[in-house]
């Protein structure tokens, strides 16, 4: 079936079978491989991204659905020029990846949390970030890179 | 994936038609997509309920109770059934943000997952859940595990929620899955208390008459002193066995007690 959506302000549309999964029409078929496919299981949230405004796992919902939606993708989160968004540069600012496979989820989780909540605590952040693994960094850089994109210092923790 | 065709009615009529010719309902999707990869379910044809904007929504009806059209999804009902904090609680705590934007009530209750948290609150408050054909009782619903009394094709339209005095959900997840690894609705209404417990049995939700009883004559965490849950019908697998589980019982229920508001 024919599907029709918008990609980070553009419009697309491609031919896909029922079973297409949005992440496979995202990277096979737009050729948009920033979203990530980490576990294919809906557990590991690498494949987040934002439809209508909101943040799915990729891997967990069919094309089809998104069809007539807005999808934006990690692709579309740095200006066109380059230059990075504040929470991908806290990202680097902070070493919040080690690898970075994880990371176009967790950039996508945190600029839906921030969108929603300006100043989350850290609670909420790690709360937020429930559905996004992560095995390199022990999540601790990533925290502290959502604190300082929302303007806020890490309070001193418990594990430094 | 195996191949299959995806209808995307916007009418319940149209879904309804779409059903009965051999589909299978999509609602979220976050349960049967992941069953369909694995290839637990092999439908031919899935009729998606996202695009049917009269299965959307939260509303209070004439009697007081919150009522939950099927395939509204979790981030709504956290974001509007504030009248009932306990309900809304519950939906704002069920797995990840992204499966909050997706996972339905309906397709929640019509999965009767053994560790869902729909079901505890669903039965907790002795809810009525309406389909395409019926109107059934909460305590009439649940049949054990990924088992309900809804029939072959048929769909859950609204969930209404008579509304406690107070009410809470105490959950004691299982770290990896976010599931609940026992979780506890304890609901006081003017005319008794109803503890629903999800997670624990291997008949799925259900719930315990010795607390119920214990907590209408008053409701304290002291009141549960002694109780016991009965570990023989508990779930035993490699993150808890029979005794844990059914001694986690008695403690989420207490602190759900405890947090009631």
């Amino acid at each position: 079936m024919k599907v029709t959506m918008k990609v980070n302000g553009r419009a697309v549309s491609g031919e896909v079978e029922g079973r297409t999964l949005l992440v496979d029409f995202l990277r096979n078929d737009l050729r948009l491989t920033g979203t990530h496919v980490g576990c294919d299981t809906s557990q590991c949230g690498a494949c987040t991204v934002h439809v209508d405004g909101k943040q799915v796992k990729s891997c967990t919902m069919f094309a089809a659905e998104a069809d007539g939606a807005e999808v934006a993708t990690i692709e579309g989160v740095a200006a066109p020029d380059g230059t990075l968004s504040s929470i991908q540069q806290a990202f680097q600012d902070h070493h919040g990846l080690q690898c970075g496979f994880c990371t176009p989820g967790m950039v996508m989780a945190a600029a839906s949390l921030l969108k929603d909540n300006p100043k989350p605590t850290e609670a909420e952040v790690r709360h937020h970030l429930d559905g996004n693994i992560c095995r390199c960094t022990g999540y601790h850089n990533i925290v502290k890179a959502i604190m300082a994109a929302s303007g806020q210092e890490m309070p001193a923790m418990a594990a430094e | 994936m195996y191949a299959f065709e995806i209808e995307r009615p916007t009418t319940l009529d149209a879904a309804k038609a779409a059903i009965a010719d051999g589909g299978q309902a999509l609602s979220g999707g976050q349960t049967l997509i992941p069953t369909l990869k694995a290839r637990l379910a092999m439908p031919e044809k899935l009729v998606s309920l996202h695009s049917i904007a009269e299965l959307k929504g939260v509303s209070t009806d004439g009697e007081g109770r919150i009522c939950i059209k099927g395939a509204t999804v979790h981030r709504t009902v956290g974001d509007e059934a504030g009248a009932y904090p306990a309900l809304a609680s519950v939906a704002a705590r069920i797995g990840d943000p992204a499966v909050r934007n997706r996972g339905t009530i309906g397709g929640s209750l019509a999965n009767n997952d053994p560790s869902a948290c729909y079901p505890a609150a669903a039965l907790g408050s002795g809810a009525t859940i309406c389909t395409d054909r019926r109107e059934i009782a909460a305590d009439d619903y649940f049949k054990g595990m990924f088992t309900t009394a809804l029939a072959e094709g048929e769909i859950v339209t609204e969930v209404k929620f008579p509304v406690p005095e107070v009410a809470a959900y105490e959950k004691f997840i299982q770290p990896a899955s976010r599931f609940p690894l026992v979780a506890v609705f304890v609901a006081k209404f003017a005319d008794g208390v109803r503890v629903a417990i999800t997670g624990a049995s291997e008949t799925g939700v259900f719930r315990w008459a010795e607390a119920e009883k214990a907590l209408s004559d008053n409701f304290t965490p002291e009141a549960l002193e002694g109780l016991k849950m009965d570990p023989d019908h508990m779930i035993a697998d490699l993150h808890g066995d029979k005794a844990y589980r059914a001694h986690l019982c008695a403690v989420m229920t207490k602190r759900a007690v405890k947090n009631a508001k």
